[in-house]
């Protein structure tokens, strides 16, 4: 499907205007992440707001994680998670195999250095919509070969 | 969280659990506006109670139209709530006949539309009051059917 292609398009865009526009520097990479961190918040924010117009209301957190890995996943993503893994107490682990915004680089070792800014804007993307839900979170990603990956979601206690 | 009044709608959504404050207020006839405001805060606490609820209760509610909400003399309470936790509330009249339950349900599914046409324009900065036009203007359309 077309609009697949356009998403990766924009989303490989985004990433080059953020740090084409940023200066050189270890400082930079940091901010352009948050940056990018901060788009996907918004974007989340949006689309959980859509994607849940018509559904029932959530039973509790895990019910929300399963909304995320299947049906979020599966409209931003074409795929839905591949491992949900949760130690019941607010700590979720998302794996994912095949990685759709990684799939187009090398599979090597070549551009893992690369890999987090791909990943930012998922992070957001997934903190965005468990917040809009009512859930804080801390959302972060780690990658070890290369198009899987891992998200870990830190549920905040109030 | 946002309101409806009157002989007709005052509306008002509100947003997160612990801080609510509106969103959006809305009512036809203005002198009594103080007290629609009152009502309709005051009907937040059962919004809380009923959502609360869910999956402790043998009826599981988790339809997001929370319905008729409590009946005063002058006024009947209606409630929604959004997966978001955005909570709409509409207070019509009770001499009111021509609404019933289908007829606000179906008035809370076009707020509820319009609600996430404005929270996808980026434009809109969440948590702010709603301003837009195109919402202002269903809303509108939506009390003058009910007069």
């Amino acid at each position: 499907m077309a609009d697949e292609a356009l998403f990766q398009f924009l989303h490989n865009e985004l990433i080059q205007y953020v740090y084409k526009s940023s200066e050189q520097g270890e400082m930079e990479n940091a901010r352009c992440i948050t940056k990018l961190e901060n788009m996907g918040f918004r974007v989340g924010q949006g689309l959980i707001e859509r994607f849940t117009k018509d559904t029932a209301r959530f039973k509790d957190e895990l019910d929300v994680m399963k909304f995320i890995c299947k049906d979020f996943w599966t409209s931003v993503f074409k795929k839905q998670i591949d491992n949900l893994r949760t130690n019941h107490q607010g700590i979720y682990v998302l794996q994912d195999n095949k990685f759709r915004l990684l799939s187009q680089l090398s599979a090597g070792k070549q551009y893992l250095e690369h890999a987090p800014k791909y990943l930012a804007f998922t992070c957001g993307l997934v903190r965005g919509g468990l917040a809009n839900l009512g859930v804080k979170s801390i959302v972060t990603a780690e990658v070890s070969v290369m198009p899987a990956c891992k998200f870990q979601v830190m549920i905040q206690k109030v | 969280m946002m309101t409806m009044l009157g002989g007709e709608p005052f509306l008002l959504v509100s947003k997160q659990e612990q801080q609510n404050y509106p969103l959006y207020i809305r009512s036809v006839p203005s002198d009594s506006e103080l007290k629609f405001h009152y009502t309709v805060h005051t009907s937040l606490d059962v919004v809380e109670e009923k959502v609360s609820a869910v999956g402790k209760v043998i009826v599981d509610q988790r339809e997001l139209y929370l319905g008729l909400l409590y009946p005063t003399e002058d006024y009947k309470v209606y409630g929604y709530v959004t997966n978001s936790k955005v909570k709409f509330v509409i207070v019509v009249d009770s001499s009111n006949t021509s609404l019933r339950d289908n007829e606000i349900r179906s008035m809370f599914r076009k707020l509820h539309n319009s609600f996430t046409d404005v929270m996808c324009n980026p434009f809109y900065n969440p948590g702010d009051p709603i301003q837009s036009k195109v919402f202002d203007s269903m809303v509108s359309s939506m009390m003058v059917q009910t007069c």
